[in-house]
This record gives structure tokens, C-alpha cells and sequence, in this order.
């Protein structure tokens, strides 16, 4: 076990090696059609939901703000294609719960480029008012955690950031959109950096990218390397690829060998993580002065015909999505995001969000293998806690919730610090759900502090 | 599109890893072994592998069946705990007794405590330590391996009636004619004769007619085997004897005149069986990665002062019976240190780059990129 990280020359200790899957790895990224309605949820995003600027009927075009940000924590909207408004109403969204929607009805023939557009010269603005233009840009975190952009670069004021990691590791098995995004756009990628460093104040850049991706690694090279940009300023460094690497806390592990502080954030050693796709996409749109309005996402699963990565408008249904790259008719389960950490889609009549960077489409024969495993109790293989990258005991913490002694795992077993990864019942010869006892447990204490 | 879209919870891909994977490859890995003990004391040895076996299968059915119990039988773990049961047991070992100790082994081992996983102690050593205490002669009689006949005669004591005291063999033995080292185990001849067997017999078992379980090298390879498909915790088996090396080289240094080298203490006995096998069960064993050495070790230190200091010759069994009991307690003071609770700013692992940009830069790490 640690021999063996020892030979690989792993970073970060503990993790697994999930089959990597990535089927859709050397496919260009391609341009989905319009559907012809576009949902596009006010909330798409961690914070307050933005709130609506146009009326129902309303022609709007493409990239013309529908809904702007309410306060601090939240983020406009942007219409991501030309048509009329149809409807503002209360729709289902992906992960379940109906959400307050702006439904656009794409007018025919709709054309691909953004409408709306106020170029500016980036290199006259203020840290104060890059992110400010972040923010007007509608942007999230494209990764799949979906945390305000701006929020996240804006550097405290007791605070001082020096360095900018940027988050290239793509760990989830199947996903690719990111790989793609860094073989593919590199020069926006770049561009994109240079804009979060003003902002932040960061002073130098490391992209972590695990050493399955060596394209995307070999084209971010060519393209510092043509614009002369020196290592020392911004750098690509390859890690041996483990999951879950692309967790902000194993990464700077990875590339800084230091321990984020539990509870903590990176900022605490003075650096800020972005992941790649975000800002591939700011680099794009921050000197154009364009919104959000199309994403990158991996469509792909054993069954699926045309897997691949796909530019889609926001608010695209994903029966839509999932009928054009011929997802099988027999599916079962479509997961968002990859197949460790990502939800279950509830219905497949929702839409593309800002936040959701692959969808996975399983059939039930892709389950057999686990739904033949019965479930044991613990054998104290001791499996679970060699994978656990926070060093918890999911074994003892198993048990404790197959009690309900829910008190001690907080209290005493840093259940707080799990961030359902999901390693822990990936490796689990008796198959118990240990990730998801904890989100009950989680629950549970989290409605207790609150009584 | 189907309209059964299911929702489950995250991970939604599971290692190939099971239970069951786990207990029929430690299956596999013993039946090399098990071969070389038929080969080393014939058809009683065999008798005993499938009696005893058999016995704790049909325990585990019985107490599966009148519920309550974890685990079935598809777990394989029965079977592990009957051949290991029987590899510690004298070949000899009357077939009716073998039977008892099987059944008491599933029965206060692992039903008593709910089924798989609960039980706190080795259920093979449990019905060994029952054993002893009830057929003390019984099971302290050995006899030597390779006996001329042993393919086709059971050892005389192996067919007693039930409740009956089995033959002696004593006299079946002296009419074998072997050396003076028949009959005893070369633990018990060190002990109360203080003659040590060579070391190359001990490693092989194979020399002369020692009354000696399977090959050490052997039970060796077999759990390398286990260990490299992690289906055994590798550091359980090398802190066991680092820890029985090291208290016998100690004692050792202190007296050599009286007590043998650590060579011997390693070979000798059931270390390497037991270290390897029952040391390792998983549910009796620590999970915590710094609890597996604390526990490994005890045991070690534990076997070779039951072994000098008591009146037993052999001192493995309860030595690892304490150490599963004290389990717990290293588990409890052993948890692993969750990420995030280092010092700020301490540095490990092999990282690339300094902390802050001011720092000198690790030119090699960087040069590797540029390329
Ligand atoms: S889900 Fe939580 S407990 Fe399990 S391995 Fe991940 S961090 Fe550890
Ligand atoms: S991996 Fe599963 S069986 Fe093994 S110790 Fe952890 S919870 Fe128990």
C-alpha cells in the first residue's frame, strides 16, 4: 500500500485508482443546435438567485442579460439564445427541487454569436474592477461546484494571496471536458490567468494537471512558451494521477506539500484554486465583455453513441442533449457531474446549468457487477481507512452510524472534515453505503446544532 | 428514454473488491499448504483438514439457520477458520475431538458474538484454546512427519472412539525406528531437553522426521501472494516477527548459554503460521495503519515470553488471543491523524514547489516542465 504510492510517486497520501473511463479524451469539443426552448433556473449557483429583468414576451438575443445578480453572493444570467421570452414560472430542476425559470423560446435559425458584447482593455482596470467584471460575466465555478467566480477571487482584506493554483486535474473517471477545454483553448486558458493574478494579486501560477492528460499538459507549454511567459511566473507541473486530486486540499498537498488547515482555506498559505474551465472561459469572455451563456459538457457512458464533449447553451433540456449524442433509450441512471462524487439526475426534463460538467449515463446492465455484491457488516479490512485522503476511520465512523450514535462522529471522528469523496465505499469489499450513512449523519448533527 | 430513471447516491462505481473475493483467495493460498501437510503426515492429516472443516461448515449452516448471524456461508469464511483450525492441531489429533474443537470454534468464536466481522476473537484459535483445555494430552501429542506408511495407516490415535482416550503412540512410534528427534515438537525439545533443531529443517520442514507443521517457507510465499492482491495486511505478518526476533535477540544477549537465537524463535512453533494466517484475520485486527504495527509487535513479544517464562512450550496462540482482546484499546489510541491537523506550514511528501515565490526554486522539479 504506501510501497506501492511510494513507486508511483504519489503526492498526497491515501486515495484510489478508480478505471479511468475516459472514453471521450481525444474528441474535439463540439457545437450543440439550439433546442427549441431554453430553460434558464434563476439559481444555477451557491448563493442567493439572481432576479429577473425581462418580462414574458420580451424578445430578447443572445447574450443579453435576463436576470442580474441579487447582492454580493449570486450572478447574473445571460439569455444563451435569441428568441422571446415565454414564460417565468417555476420549473423542475435537475437535482430536484422546481426552481423559478426563465423559459426562452428560440427563435428559428437563431445564430451562435453572442449579440451582446462591450469590449474593453482589460490591462487599465483595477483588481477591484476585474472582479467586479467577473462577476457582470455570470460566471461560476465550471468544475461542478458552481461557488460565484468573483466571490471566490476577491482576497479578504486581512488576507494576501501570492499564488494562483490553478485546477487542472479532471480526477472523476469518465469526464473530459476540462482536458478538452486546456488542449483546445490554452490561449484563453492563459489569458484567463493572467486576469485572476491581477485580480487576486497573485504573483505567481501553478496549473495541476494529473499525468493521464500529458496533451493538455504539452499544449498549455506551447502556448506559455509563445508568449514567453517564464516558469517562474506561470508553470504546468504534471501529478501522478490518484483520486480525488482535484480536491483543492490534495492539490496544494500535491504541488505544495502542506496540509490545508482543517476547516480552512487555501488561503490560509496566501493561494486561491481555479479550476481550468472556468477560467479558460473568463479568459474568452472578461475582454469581450460577454456573459456566461454556453458551457462545456462530457456526455458519455458505456452505452452512449456519440460520446463527447459538447458546447451546450445554458438552459438546454437534457433529453435534448442526451437525444443528440444518442444516449441509449434503456438508461437508468444519469449522473451529473462524474461517478464518484456527481448526483443522480431526478428527471431528464430539466435543464443544462452553469454547474454541471458531464453527464453520465448508465444503463442497469452497467450496475450488474454492483449490484451482485451483497452488503456485510465491517470486516475491518481496514481498506476504507487507507483510502480516506482526510486520514478519517469511515470503518469506525460505518459503525457508529449503523448505531445512530451519531453525536461521537462529529464530536470525536471529524466526520466534519469528510467530503463524501466516496473512496471510502468505492474500496469496501462489504459494500456498506458508508457516504451515504454520513450525508444522514451530517444531516442529523447539522439539524441538532440548529435545535 | 425510460421513464425508471433510478436515483442513488454517489459513488455510483464500486471497486471489484468483496468479501467474498477476499476470503476465497485466503481459501486458495491455504491449499498449498494444507497439500504439504497431507504430504508431510499422510491420510490422518487429510482426515483432520476435511473433519474439522466439515465441522465448522456445519456449525456456521446451524447457527446461519437459527439467525441472527451475519454472514452466511457463499462468505467462505468457515472454511478458513476449519483449515486453519486443523493446521494447528497435532496430525494425530483423534478425528471425534477434532470435530468438538470445530464445532466450539464457530459456535463461541463467531456465532456467540453475531456472525462475520463481530467476533472479537479468532474463532480458529478459540476452538484451539478449547482444545487445550479440554484434551490437554491429546493435543500435546505429536508425532513425527514422513512416517513410512503414512499414505496408507492412520496414525493410531487419529481413529479413537468418540469418548474414548486414544491410543498411545508411543510404542507405533518406536516401532518406526526413527532418530531421537521423533515425536516431539523441536519447541518442546528445546524446552524441557534444550537440543535445537537446524535451522534449514525448520525452514523446510522437510529434514528428518520433526514433528513439525507445513513449511514456513512456504506458508511465507502463500501470504506474499495474499499480500500483494491486498487481500492481507502485509505489516500485521513483519511486525509480528520483527517483534519476536527482537525479544528473543534481546533475551538472547542476555543469556545465551540458556536461551536460543532469534533464528530458531522465528522457525520454530506456529509464528510464521500464525503470523501470517490468524494474525492477519481481518475482523480481529486493528484497522488503523499505526494500530497493525503496535498490535503485530505485541504479539511477537507476547509469544516469546509465554514461551521462555511459562510452563507451555508454545505461546503463539494466546498470545494472539490477548492481542485481538486488546484490539480495541489500540484502536483507540491509535486513530489516524485526519488531514489538516499538521502544523501550519509544515512541508512533506515530495512537492515541487516552495511555499511562497520568493523562495529559491527547485530547479529540478521545474526543468522537468520546460522540456
Ligand atoms: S467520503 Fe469522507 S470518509 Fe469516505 S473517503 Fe471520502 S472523505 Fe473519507
Ligand atoms: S472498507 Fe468496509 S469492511 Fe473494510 S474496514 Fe472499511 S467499512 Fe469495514
Amino acid at each position: 500500500m504506501n510501497l506501492l504510492s511510494l513507486l508511483r510517486g504519489e503526492a498526497f497520501k491515501r486515495g484510489i485508482h478508480p478505471p479511468q473511463n475516459k472514453l471521450t479524451a481525444e474528441r474535439s469539443i463540439r457545437r450543440l443546435p439550439f433546442a427549441s426552448r431554453l430553460v434558464v433556473p434563476l439559481s444555477q449557483h451557491i448563493g442567493k438567485p439572481a432576479r429577473a429583468v425581462v418580462r414574458v414576451g420580451q424578445e430578447v438575443v443572445r447574450g443579453e442579460l435576463i436576470a442580474e445578480a441579487d447582492g454580493w453572493l449570486s450572478v447574473p444570467h445571460h439569455a444563451p439564445a435569441t428568441g422571446f421570452v415565454e414564460a417565468i414560472e417555476l420549473r423542475p430542476s435537475a437535482k430536484g427541487p422546481w426552481e423559478q425559470s426563465i423559459v426562452i423560446k428560440v427563435q428559428p435559425g437563431s445564430t451562435q454569436e453572442v449579440q451582446v458584447a462591450h469590449p474593453r482593455d482589460m490591462g487599465v482596470l483595477n483588481p477591484q474592477e476585474i472582479i467586479a467584471a467577473v462577476q457582470q460575466t455570470g460566471m461560476v465555478g465550471l468544475g461542478g461546484a458552481a461557488f460565484p467566480s468573483h466571490a471566490k477571487m476577491s482576497v479578504p482584506k486581512d488576507a494576501k494571496v501570492h499564488t494562483l493554483v490553478v485546477n487542472g486535474c479532471e480526477c472523476e473517471p469518465y469526464l473530459t471536458c476540462d482536458h478538452r477545454v486546456m488542449v483546445e483553448h490554452a490561449d484563453d486558458l492563459i489569458e484567463g490567468i493572467r486576469h485572476a493574478m491581477r485580480a487576486t494579486g497573485a504573483v505567481r501560477t501553478v496549473i495541476g494537471i494529473e499525468d493521464n492528460k500529458m496533451s493538455a499538459v504539452e499544449a498549455i507549454q506551447a502556448a506559455l512558451m509563445a508568449r514567453h511567459i517564464p516558469a517562474d511566473q506561470i508553470a504546468v507541473q504534471a501529478v501522478p494521477t490518484k483520486y480525488p486530486q482535484g480536491a483543492e486540499k490534495m492539490l496544494i498537498m500535491a504541488l505544495f506539500g502542506v496540509e490545508v488547515p482543517s476547516g480552512g482555506l487555501p488561503l490560509a498559505y496566501g493561494m486561491v484554486v481555479l479550476n481550468v474551465g472556468t477560467l479558460a472561459a473568463l479568459g474568452c469572455l472578461l475582454p469581450r465583455g460577454e456573459g456566461l451563456v454556453e458551457r462545456v459538457v462530457t456526455v458519455t457512458g458505456p452505452a452512449v453513441q456519440r460520446p463527447g464533449d459538447y458546447r451546450v447553451p445554458i438552459g438546454t433540456p437534457m433529453k435534448f442533449l442526451l437525444d443528440y449524442a444518442g444516449a441509449p433509450a434503456e438508461s437508468y441512471q444519469v449522473i451529473l457531474g462524474g461517478p464518484m462524487m456527481g448526483q443522480a439526475a431526478a428527471s431528464l426534463d430539466v435543464p443544462v446549468t452553469k454547474g454541471m460538467s458531464g453527464l453520465l449515463v448508465m444503463r442497469g446492465a452497467d450496475f450488474c457487477d454492483r449490484d451482485d455484491q451483497k452488503i456485510y457488516p465491517c470486516i475491518k479490512c481496514g481498506e476504507c481507512v487507507a483510502a480516506c485522503p482526510m486520514g478519517l476511520n469511515p470503518s469506525l465512523l460505518g459503525m457508529l452510524a449503523a448505531m445512530r450514535d451519531y453525536e461521537p462522529m462529529g464530536s470525536q471522528y471529524h466526520l466534519g472534515d469528510c467530503f463524501e469523496c466516496g473512496s471510502c465505499s468505492f474500496v469496501c469489499p462489504s459494500s456498506i453505503p458508508l457516504v451515504q450513512q454520513f450525508r444522514v449523519a451530517k444531516q442529523v448533527l447539522r439539524e441538532r446544532a440548529v435545535a | 428514454m425510460s421513464s425508471r430513471l433510478e436515483i442513488r447516491s454517489s459513488p455510483h462505481i464500486k471497486g471489484v473488491s468483496s468479501v467474498e473475493t477476499i476470503m476465497k483467495n485466503v481459501v486458495w493460498s491455504l491449499l498449498p499448504i494444507c497439500a504439504f501437510y497431507v504430504f508431510q503426515y499422510g491420510i490422518s492429516a487429510l482426515a483432520t483438514l476435511v473433519v474439522v472443516t466439515a465441522s465448522c461448515l456445519l456449525a456456521d449452516r446451524l447457527f446461519a439457520r437459527l439467525g441472527g448471524q451475519s454472514g452466511d456461508i457463499g462468505d467462505w469464511s468457515a472454511t478458513i477458520t476449519g483449515l486453519l483450525l486443523a493446521l494447528t492441531i497435532p496430525p494425530g489429533f483423534p478425528l471425534w475431538m477434532g470435530f468438538v474443537i470445530g464445532f466450539v470454534a464457530i459456535a463461541l468464536g463467531k456465532a456467540l458474538f453475531g456472525g462475520l466481522g463481530r467476533n472479537v476473537f479468532n474463532p480458529a484459535l478459540v476452538g484451539r484454546a478449547f482444545g487445550q483445555a479440554a484434551f490437554p494430552t491429546a493435543i500435546a501429542t505429536y508425532t513425527p512427519s514422513f512416517m513410512p506408511g503414512r499414505f496408507t495407516e492412520f496414525i493410531p490415535s487419529s481413529l479413537a472412539m468418540p469418548f474414548m482416550t486414544p491410543a498411545d503412540t508411543s510404542a507405533w512410534i518406536a516401532a518406526a525406528k526413527l532418530d531421537a528427534w521423533a515425536g516431539a515438537t523441536p519447541l518442546a525439545k528445546w524446552k524441557f531437553e534444550t537440543v535445537l533443531a537446524p535451522a534449514i529443517d525448520l525452514l523446510t520442514s522437510i529434514g528428518g522426521n520433526l514433528a513439525v507443521g507445513p513449511a514456513p517457507i512456504l506458508i511465507v510465499l502463500c501470504g506474499l501472494y495474499l499480500a500483494a492482491r491486498r487481500f492481507l495486511d502485509w505489516r500485521i505478518p513483519v511486525a509480528t516477527l520483527i517483534g519476536a526476533a527482537l525479544t528473543g535477540y534481546v533475551v538472547y544477549l542476555l543469556n545465551p548459554a540458556r536461551y536460543p537465537d532469534p533464528v530458531f524463535v522465528l522457525l520454530s512453533g506456529g509464528l510464521v503460521l500464525g503470523a501470517v494466517y490468524m494474525a492477519t484475520d481481518m475482523a480481529t485486527s486493528p484497522v488503523t495503519p499505526r494500530g497493525v504495527w503496535v498490535y503485530g509487535g505485541l504479539i511477537g513479544f507476547l509469544t516469546v515470553i509465554i514461551r521462555y517464562f511459562s510452563g507451555l512450550p508454545e505461546g503463539v496462540m494466546y498470545s494472539i488471543l490477548i492481542a485481538n482482546a486488546a484490539t480495541p484499546l489500540i484502536e483507540r489510541v491509535t486513530q489516524p491523524r485526519p488531514f489538516g491537523t499538521a502544523s501550519l506550514g509544515k512541508r512533506k511528501g515530495r512537492a515541487v514547489y516552495p511555499l511562497l515565490p520568493a523562495e529559491p526554486v527547485d530547479v529540478a522539479g521545474r526543468e522537468k516542465d520546460k522540456k
